[in-house]
């Protein structure tokens, strides 16, 4: 029997020396891997993530690996299972495309924590956690002040496919300018694609023709659409990362994200032995999206002020987007 | 809407059109050469990408539209040197060499990008030329006389290709090395030199498609063509290897996009219709093809490596 309690306890020791939760309390470097669909530095959706994590890195040792470009989902899953097998304490699949993906491998490597987003579904595994931006919300801050702006009263929206966060932010976008007011001519033009920059500058160009007079647009492929205000000198509001440096002289404000809001949580239950089964999100109110304003831009102060107010108002409950 | 509002999308349809389909014809043009002197080249997109990125590069050093568009071209110069290599010396597979160039461009651009560049820094693009009389002419000057000097350089790219394909010694020796290499090479043509200049030439050209998107767009990223050299490769057998059929497939293609976009963004095309929308100009393309490939031969020696005696 004596002899049984050492197996059982060397056992559990083992268990507990192998654990990632021990790993974590033990002071190694917690390894983690992000597989993103565009560059790391694209001034969008991938940057936001690898900058949330950089934020992180300042209080916690992190050993960050990041496979970026891999447009290509079966790059993608290829990726994500080989940062699995190579041990990696979290591995972060950004990217709503991903999902099928990852509910395939997950359940291959039940000691590793995965996480993924923009979504809402773990697929009921204990190893996969789920993140969303409310990006409706800013996307409603930015449609109020496009359309106090418009002196046509014509907004448009470039967007990618209709999925994900992009499919909030263009909805809130939409909502938040009819707020402001009910006559807007809102106008949206999904392009089918999160890459083509040639065809997001056309499709700037077409709302232009058409009278918008205000833009924003979300995914990586905007940069297109943003050359095409600039060379116009349409105002333009930015999604997912500060877009300023792309344009200054029409760039008003941008949504930015901050991943690291729920990046924190995630690792958190992580350190308490939770690997997944939870969906976080950030919004307005955790400070996981603020508004960045471009100071360089001569922004009337009653614009300013109305997306003031719209921020106030989402935070304070008394304005709902179309979040949930 | 009013009549002149809807004249005004109309001409702004067409414009974008116009503009769309630049790209795609400077690159189906270089390879509607390489292929009537018998050589496939599948590396189109990397060629275009590289071009793209050493373009982007030197404006951002140099503030000079005109060097970037030199650099692209030069680029696209230095790889058909390499690919004629390969594939004509080497006597290399034409398919999976061209899917090696295409790799390394897809990779090569982005690595030097992150090395040399890192965050997107927009470029000024050219600006639209302004033309005496023609560029102030109502509606006809909005739709084919206010664009950038990369557009006329294209489209007048038709005409000098058709000459010297069709009315000249040089293009008769093209035509004739990529129908029958034998029996060009026994009436004393160089099969080596003139493909060899071909290949370089239509590379040359994927150089500067690739420099003009760039250049246009005012900006670089990773995989800036998203599969436009392709596309080009799709339009030149579209246009049956001529200029001319190559120029009305790139326009076809532009057009159609440009009015899926226009569609979309006045709600005629609904939301819900939209990826499917996005697919208009593959599947026209696709059906194009099809109706082509009964009615044109492709180049006899299309492919295939000639070796003397072999």
């Amino acid at each position: 029997m004596k002899k049984f309690n050492l197996s059982l306890s060397a056992l559990l020791l083992a268990l507990f020396l192998l654990s990632p939760s021990a790993l974590l309390a033990s002071g190694k470097a917690l390894r983690v891997a992000i597989i993103a669909p565009s560059a790391q530095n694209d001034l969008a959706f991938t940057q936001s993530i690898v900058d949330g994590i950089n934020a992180i890195k300042k209080d916690r040792d992190i050993e960050l690996a990041i496979t970026d470009g891999t447009f290509v989902v079966e790059d993608a899953a290829a990726a994500i299972r080989d940062y699995a097998k190579k041990g990696y304490d979290l591995v972060i699949a950004h990217g709503s495309q991903y999902g099928g993906s990852l509910k395939e491998i997950a359940p291959d490597f039940p000691d590793t924590a995965f996480a993924w987003g923009t979504s809402a579904d773990t697929f009921g595994l204990p190893n996969v956690s789920s993140y969303e931006a409310a990006s409706d919300q800013g996307g409603y801050v930015m449609g109020v002040m496009a359309a106090a702006m418009s002196k046509k009263g014509g907004v448009g929206v470039i967007g990618p496919i209709e999925v994900g966060d992009a499919k909030l932010y263009v909805d809130g976008f939409v909502m938040g300018a009819k707020a402001q007011n009910p006559k807007i001519r809102a106008k949206v033009n999904y392009i089918g694609s999160f890459s083509d920059v040639a065809l997001a500058a056309e499709a700037a160009r077409a709302h232009m023709a058409a009278g918008a007079d205000v833009l924003t647009g979300t995914a990586q492929m905007v940069v297109g659409a943003i050359g095409a205000a600039r060379a116009k000198r349409v105002a333009w509001f930015g999604t997912q990362a500060n877009q300023t440096e792309l344009a200054p002289e029409i760039v008003v404000a941008s949504q930015v994200y901050k991943w690291e809001v729920i990046l924190k949580k995630i690792i958190a239950d992580m350190d308490n032995g939770v690997k997944g089964g939870k969906m976080y999100d950030i919004n307005l109110a955790n400070n996981g999206i603020v508004i960045e304003f471009n100071d360089a831009y001569k922004l009337d102060p009653a614009v300013k002020e109305a997306g003031m107010k719209a921020i106030a108002g989402i935070k304070d409950g008394s304005i709902v987007t179309s979040h949930k | 809407m009013s009549d002149s509002f809807a004249v005004m999308i109309i001409v702004a349809t067409i414009a974008s059109g116009i503009r769309l389909a630049t790209p795609f014809l400077l690159a189906s043009l270089g390879e509607a050469l390489g292929q009537r002197s018998g050589v496939l080249n599948l590396g189109v997109d990397g060629v275009m990408l590289l071009g793209a990125f050493g373009a982007y590069y030197t404006v951002l050093q140099s503030n000079n539209l005109y060097y970037g568009l030199l650099v692209g071209i030069a680029i696209g110069l230095l790889i058909g040197v390499f690919y004629a290599f390969i594939t004509l010396n080497l006597q290399a597979e034409q398919g999976v060499s061209g899917i090696g160039i295409y790799l390394f461009g897809l990779g090569m651009s982005d690595l030097l990008f992150q090395k040399f560049v890192g965050t997107p820094r927009p470029i000024l693009p050219f600006m639209p030329l302004d033309i005496p009389v023609l560029s102030g002419l109502p509606v006809v000057g909005e739709m084919l006389f206010q664009h950038s000097i990369i557009v006329y350089i294209a489209f007048g790219l038709v005409p000098v290709m058709s000459f010297v394909l069709y009315r000249t010694t040089y293009g008769l020796n093209i035509r004739a090395i990529g129908e029958n290499p034998e029996a060009a090479d026994s009436l004393g043509v160089s099969v080596m030199a003139t493909r060899y200049s071909a290949i370089i030439i239509g590379n040359g050209l994927a150089g500067l498609a690739g420099a003009a998107l760039a250049i246009e767009l005012g900006i670089f990223q990773q995989n800036l063509t998203n599969a436009m050299g392709f596309i080009a490769i799709a339009l030149v057998y579209f246009g049956a290897w001529s200029p001319k059929g190559v120029m009305i497939g790139s326009l076809v293609f532009g057009l159609v996009q440009a009015i899926v976009l226009q569609c979309k963004t006045f709600g005629v095309i609904p939301r819900s219709a939209s990826d499917l929308a996005a697919m208009a100009p593959a599947i026209i393309t696709i059906l194009a093809l099809v109706v082509v490939a009964k009615r044109f031969k492709q180049p006899s020696a299309l492919t295939k490596p000639y070796v003397r005696g072999g």
